[in-house]
């Protein structure tokens, strides 16, 4: 079965398959990957470990539309992310992005695009556990119709 | 008429479940349906205006209608909110502390 552009899955992140899915082209000429990896400290709190929780089918579609953002943005890039849930240890990855194009300036514009866009509307929660206790991790208002957030994820390519 | 509400994160935490059947007005909004839950569990209202909604899996306003059977789910905020929001944000907080100060 071909990789998925756009997954959520309970499965730990194969970040390879996700850069083969994307580097079909014989027109790329550069490949971007990004992971994000569960980190071992958080504002001074001993993190244990993480659990992120989804609203699944929202959440495919709110990656589906990152990927179309992307496409009406940098046509010639192909991008693919994919999101992990449940219990994740430290060190263990929590999205894998990869972007192809044929110019390595919008590969890594569309990757970092994509991982700011995740943050911003994708319906995924961390539920952090520390030394000490545990806590969800609120950030913003999910709201995929919010410009002002969407230039600002912009404004960080 | 009868609709499924979902809850996540800590929403969820505070209903104590993430999926319950109420029944509604005929012509609820999906603020009504919040309204209510917030009423019902009173810690929820603290989230009155940072959540945002799906109706049926595809984000929605919370003046849009609701209908028999549909799936009504309430979104805290991600984890992510950019650091240029949370400026906007501080500064909205600032601007009405200051309107109050020289209210």
């Amino acid at each position: 079965m071909p990789t998925a552009l756009a997954a959520v899955t309970r499965a730990p992140l194969d970040s390879a398959a996700l850069v083969s899915a994307v580097s079909g082209s014989p027109g790329s000429g550069a490949i971007v990957s990004f992971l994000g990896v569960v980190r071992n400290e958080n504002l001074n709190r001993r993190v244990t470990h993480l659990e992120y929780e989804a609203y699944e089918p929202l959440a495919v579609r709110a990656l589906d539309l990152i990927l179309e953002e992307a496409r009406d943005r940098w046509p010639a890039v192909v991008l693919g992310i994919h999101h992990r849930i449940g219990r994740l240890a430290i060190g263990e990855s929590s999205v894998a992005i990869a972007a192809a194009s044929p110019h390595r300036s919008e590969a890594f514009a569309a990757c970092r695009y994509a991982i700011e866009r995740v943050k911003q509307i994708v319906p995924i929660w961390k539920h952090e556990f520390f030394e000490g206790g545990d806590m969800w991790i609120e950030g913003a208002t999910a709201d995929p119709d919010d410009e002002a957030a969407r230039q600002a994820a912009l404004g960080r390519t | 008429m009868q609709i499924t509400v979902r809850l996540f994160a800590r929403l969820r935490d505070i209903a104590g479940t993430g999926e319950l059947v109420r029944d509604v007005p005929a012509d609820a909004t999906v603020r009504t349906v919040w309204d209510r839950l917030a009423r019902e569990f009173s810690p929820l209202d603290a989230y009155t205006t940072s959540i945002s909604a799906a109706v049926n899996a595809e984000y929605a306003r919370l003046d849009a209608r609701v209908s028999e059977g549909d799936e009504v789910a309430f979104l805290p905020p991600v984890s992510g909110g950019s650091p240029a929001l949370l400026v906007a944000r501080c500064s909205l907080l600032i601007a009405r502390y200051m309107t109050d100060l020289t209210a």
